[in-house]
């Protein structure tokens, strides 16, 4: 499709970069952009029970109600933002049909579905030494025991405004606003080679 | 040399090089600089602040007054504190250190930390501490200042008991065990800062703990004679250190004068090092040193006398005087978290008191001073001087202040120990009083006749030690001193050499000069492009929020001044926002994109601030509203085509879109697509000429501006700033908020009536009623012509009445924005000026530097009057 | 200091923007209150030495509003 060919992502130009990192160190740290994820802003009365079941429905799990955290089934994912709020994540080129499903769900109810794919870029961070790159800017407790898998939460890396995603043990991600990513990627490069240090 | 023979827990297989004032000596690793310079029989180390007195090696640690010494660009370190490392160069401070001007090139970092437990101090009390903690699983933090852990057991033999203990400790793995790490700040709720040094610069932990054990021990106070202070003379306990863990003896012959038990001990290692032990004068046992003899080298005598009574004085020969007067629990960070202290008669030292919640006090910080050997104190503080002569009893070391600057303080009334601080400056130099405090607060209660628990000691504040500007600042410095947000069209307008200005967090270009352009040049070739043929500019920077439900009209309305229930689907109508005061907030388009779907845009600086305001009223005032927001401002990509000839650059990019004026009007909305890219188009001008934001998601940006360039080659397209876009809105007299407006200036300042609507309420509304509101001597916005066409006026140029009138001027208004315009061929401006719509035609005067520039006061606005151009 | 959001637990101070009092009430019509009425609800503020009531929004979390009880002298937060 011609619309793929002329797409760039916001972290096109840090690709080697990331690699290189990743490839030193033997192992402890990796990173890399997954871009051009499906994300939707959805708004949604979470009290409305017939509401809630029917995105049950479209998305194969029930959205989550306990707050900063995650659920998802195969390739879909609603992180909670808030009491009202929640981001939905697919994969690549998924957004128009899941903004059409979930509309069919909200079926005039009280909401809103934002086609949000290009607002955030995500980064996966991975490896034993994620969390403690992490614990550089991030000024919340995401140690596995506080923030397991399973978790997720809206805070800040640095001076960015970011969404944290566990992912497993060892692997986070990190939603990052696009005009912000290329300071975020050249904080994560600083502060990697930190860490090198003792 | 008096390194001795053996012992200490210096590495003797490992030696180091260092100098001192440019003289080259041997170490050994593990030394400290100051235990070094004493193995070196290096005995003046610095000069004194105030009076350029010779002073030496005092203390053993982070309380050290004296030794100050700068090594490299770094100043006013503490000699007892530098590690020694091959090739160290070191100078004495001649009284205050000097800051470099020089970058500071250290690499600094910081971390987060989160633990159950943090232990602050790692001497015996604070690793039980951290043993019993770790036993539950809990996560443990551990500090300590020093380079190793054990504090006065590194001094005192109880190696096997630190061996042990640190083992068992090291094995659990949720302990972690910092060692260089000073904490220095503790703040509500258990945040504590801690700075650890590293080698070329520092790592600052911002620990939240659940629990906090302050374990920080006590630190010794001398006594108080006349010539206190004299190279030789020491901490008891330090003298001790020196013996026992560096292998050094301070001195050949020594004195001790004491009002506790706990210089027993100390005077038995002393002897052990062969040090001669000339004399114990002990308070409770009736004697005093009361004074001190010496030269530039340092201490050559003391002179004891009996403490009542007319008995015999006699002088005894030393080169080295331990004193100690007793021992204070080290409670700056106890204090730090609003914990209580109360004076112990006992023990005669202030202790804990009620601890606040979740902080406990372990050890000598908590008055257990059983370890340090105090035992049987005699509370003793000031020795009388001979013949009521103050000015030689040092109170505060590093700040020279004696008990006659006391007495001088209380002499003029003041009581209150704070008072007296700030009048003689003591406790304020950089070891924060850690020798002195107490002692402050003991000559003011001698002096007085008052309790010392009465009088009490000074407000602690962090930081417990000096920190560094650069640790503070950690990595955030250079490039990554704030975030830099960039469009996802930035890689080109790099590639095409455009220079670019800061708004907020953005990097927008500014112009985009060609050859040899300079801005001015560079701005009257875009504008003239932009008015007469074709021109792109990036806008991505617009904050844009979605806005969805059936009450949206009705929040809109409530938001702007302006009304938007008849605003069709498929239009865009401008919005002006005002604060509940009445003055000017924001403005920006509101786009209706389907039923119930709207859009609105904000300035670039102003969008976080507008969602946060929408998102306060809807929440906080009108949770009933059926609306929901989202921002949108990263997801769109927007490429502003303008000019005259834009419409030939939207045909070719869009052959299926009817473009014509009455298919596509002013105003209006359409979608398509070009090479692939899903494209929303809108007629918005911010220039006044016939022109199209095309929007797209960013990921299409560049692929986008480069389509649109493509297009408009054959036409000349030019590419323009931030700069040029300033200059064609003001000659069209639209404002732009945070430039005409700053807070004080109401839509009616500025000529815009027409948009606040008499209809329906809105914010803001009922305070444009305020008398003040409504004055009709407020500045309001007109149009400047300088009578000179080349003369600049520059932005924030005052404005008065007479070309020349008398100091103090009357100010009448402000320059607010000015350009050069190539459309008018000379320069113009905008302005907010007092009955400004009284005064067209009259002139003003902007008195600048020497000389004064005229304008004549006109409506503001120079082009195009009648909108031709906008709507064709 | 460490404010605790409803929905996101404790969080640093840095992820929030403050509110000021909560005990501002922004009346019912503004039309019919005189000038001195109308600029003391815009411009007057409490400012007590002990327990405020007050307003916080999480601005770098969930984004919510919310009030707490703090008292302005030991920093001792509650939810209200």
């Amino acid at each position: 499709m011609i619309a793929e060919a002329v797409r760039r992502s916001a972290l096109a130009e840090y690709t080697e970069r990331f690699a290189a990192l990743s490839a030193a160190d033997g192992g402890g740290l990796s990173i890399r952009e997954l871009p051009f994820a499906s994300q939707l802003n959805l708004r949604a009365d979470p009290k409305d029970k017939g509401l809630m079941e029917r995105f049950a429905d479209v998305l194969g799990f029930a959205l989550p109600i306990v707050p900063n955290t995650e659920r998802s089934h195969e390739h879909r994912r609603a992180l909670w933002l808030g009491p009202d709020e929640w981001l939905i994540v697919g994969s690549e080129g998924q957004q128009a049909a899941m903004e059409q499903e979930l509309r069919n769900g909200l079926s005039g109810a009280l909401g809103s579905i934002v086609d949000v794919s290009a607002n955030r870029t995500v980064l996966e961070i991975g490896g034993p030494k994620a969390r403690e790159l992490l614990a550089h800017g991030v000024p919340i407790d995401i140690d596995v025991r506080s923030f397991g898998p399973g978790s997720c939460a809206q805070t800040l890396l640095a001076k960015a405004q970011v969404i944290v995603e566990r992912r497993d043990e060892s692997a986070f991600h990190l939603y990052v606003r696009s005009s912000c990513a290329s300071y975020v990627a050249s904080w994560i490069l600083d502060a990697a080679s930190d860490q090198r240090q003792v | 040399m008096s390194r001795l023979a053996a012992g200490g827990r210096i590495d003797r297989t490992r030696p180091i090089r260092l100098t001192f004032n440019g003289t080259p000596y041997r170490g050994y690793e593990g030394d400290t600089l100051a235990s070094a310079l004493l193995a070196n029989d290096v005995r003046v180390v610095a000069r004194s602040v105030t009076y350029g007195r010779p002073r030496g090696v005092f203390s053993a640690g982070i309380e050290e007054p004296n030794a100050l010494v700068q090594v490299g660009n770094d100043t006013m370190l503490r000699a007892t504190q530098v590690e020694l490392v091959d090739g160290l160069e070191a100078i004495g401070l001649n009284g205050r250190g000097r800051l470099s001007a020089e970058p500071d090139t250290g690499r600094y970092d910081k971390v987060y930390a989160y633990c159950e437990v943090l232990v602050i101090g790692g001497g015996r009390a604070g690793i039980t501490a951290a043993l019993e903690a770790s036993q539950s699983g809990d996560r443990v933090i551990l500090v300590d200042e020093q380079v190793e852990l054990g504090g006065r057991l590194l001094g005192a033999g109880w190696n096997d008991w630190l061996e042990t203990s640190l083992t068992a400790l090291r094995s659990q793995p949720d302990v972690r065990l910092l060692t260089r790490a000073t904490a220095f700040g503790q703040y509500d709720q258990n945040l504590v800062l801690v700075a650890q040094r590293r080698v070329d610069g520092g790592r600052l932990w911002q620990v939240r703990a659940k629990r906090v054990v302050i374990a920080t021990g006590a630190h010794e106070r001398p006594l108080i004679f006349a010539n206190n202070d004299r190279p030789g003379i020491m901490l008891a306990g330090a003298a001790r250190t020196y013996v026992n863990r560096y292998g050094v003896a301070p001195g050949k012959r020594a004195v001790i004068f004491t009002n506790n038990g706990s210089t027993d001990a100390g005077a038995a290692d002393l002897k052990r090092a062969g040090i001669i032990v000339e004399a114990i004068v002990d308070v409770r046992a009736g004697d005093a040193v009361v004074d001190t003899g010496g030269d530039e080298e340092g201490l050559r005598s003391v002179v004891i006398a009996p403490l009542t009574g007319n008995g015999p004085r006699r002088e005894v020969e030393c080169d080295l005087l331990c004193v100690s007067g007793g021992f204070n629990p080290t409670l700056h960070l106890f204090s730090q978290a609003q914990g209580r202290l109360r004076y112990d008669e006992g023990l005669a030292c202030f202790v804990p008191d009620a601890p606040p919640p979740n902080v406990a006090v372990v050890g000598a910080a908590a008055g257990d001073l059983a370890g340090r050997g105090q035992g049987t104190i005699m509370p003793y503080w000031v020795v009388p001087s001979d013949g009521r002569e103050w000015s030689t009893h040092f109170v505060d070391l590093e700040r020279d202040v004696t008990v006659a600057d006391v007495r001088r303080a209380l002499g003029t009334g003041m009581r209150s120990v704070e008072h007296v601080k700030r009048f003689t400056t003591v406790g304020t130099g950089s070891d924060q009083g850690k020798t002195a405090g107490i002692n402050e607060a003991a000559v003011i209660a001698t002096q007085l006749g008052q309790p010392i628990g009465a009088v009490g000691v000074t407000t602690f504040r962090p930081p417990y030690v000096p920190v560094s500007f650069g640790l503070m600042a950690g990595r955030n410095g250079g490039d990554l001193f704030d975030p830099i947000r960039v469009t996802a069209m930035h890689p080109w307008h790099v590639a095409h050499g455009a220079v670019f200005e800061n708004v907020g967090q953005w990097k927008r270009p500014w112009y985009f000069p060609r050859h040899d352009e300079d801005m001015e040049a560079a701005v009257l070739r875009e504008c003239k492009a932009a008015r007469e043929g074709v021109a792109v500019t990036d806008a991505s920077t617009l904050g844009k929020i979605d806005i969805q439900g059936p009450d949206a009209v009705e929040f809109l309305n409530r938001m702007y001044t302006n009304a938007f229930d008849t605003l069709k689907v498929g239009s865009c109508r401008y919005g002006l926002m005002c604060t509940v005061d009445g003055m000017v907030f924001d403005d920006g388009v509101v786009m209706h994109l389907d039923p119930d779907h709207w859009l609105a845009t904000t300035t670039t600086g102003g969008a976080a601030a507008v969602l946060d305001w929408m998102e306060e009223w809807l929440q906080t005032e009108w949770s009933d509203l059926r609306v929901r927001l989202t921002s949108v401002t990263d997801h769109w990509a927007d490429v502003a085509v303008v000019g005259p000839r834009s419409r030939e650059v939207v045909a070719e990019l869009f052959p299926k879109l009817a473009i014509d004026p009455q298919s596509f009007p002013f105003m209006a909305i359409r979608e398509g697509e070009t090479a692939g890219i899903p494209v929303r188009l809108h007629r918005i001008t911010f220039s006044g000429e016939l022109a199209y934001e095309l929007w797209t998601p960013s990921w299409y940006g560049l692929a986008l501006w480069e389509a649109v360039m493509a297009a408009g080659e054959p036409l000349g397209i030019t590419p323009y700033g931030t700069e040029t876009m300033h200059v064609l809105r003001a000659e069209k007299g639209y404002i732009i908020c945070g430039q005409e407006t700053d807070g004080t200036v109401t839509p009616q300042d500025l000529g815009m009536s027409w948009i606040v609507s008499k209809k329906k309420p809105f914010i803001g509304q009922r305070s444009h009623r305020r008398s003040d509101t409504a004055r009709l001597d407020r500045k309001q916005l007109v149009g400047l012509l300088p009578v000179d066409g080349e003369q600049l006026l520059p932005e924030g140029a005052q404005l008065a009445l007479q070309p020349n009138g008398a100091v103090p001027i009357k100010m009448v208004g402000h320059v607010t924005s000015s350009y050069r315009s190539a459309a008018l061929g000379r320069t113009f401006a905008l302005a907010m000026l007092q009955r400004g719509r009284e005064r067209l035609g009259s002139t003003v005067y902007a008195p600048l530097n020497g000389h004064v520039v005229a304008a004549t006061v006109t409506e503001p606005i120079f082009y195009d009057k009648e909108n031709v151009r906008r709507d064709s | 200091m460490l404010i605790p959001c409803p929905w996101c637990g404790e969080r640093e101070e840095i992820e929030f923007k403050y509110g000021g009092s909560a005990e501002v009430n922004y009346p019912r019509d503004p039309e019919a209150v005189d000038d001195a009425t109308w600029a003391r609800f815009v411009f007057f503020r409490p400012n007590p030495k002990g327990k405020m009531t007050e307003r916080w929004v999480h601005t770098a979390g969930c984004r919510r509003w919310f009030t707490v009880v703090r008292d302005t002298a030991t920093h001792d937060i509650t939810p209200a």
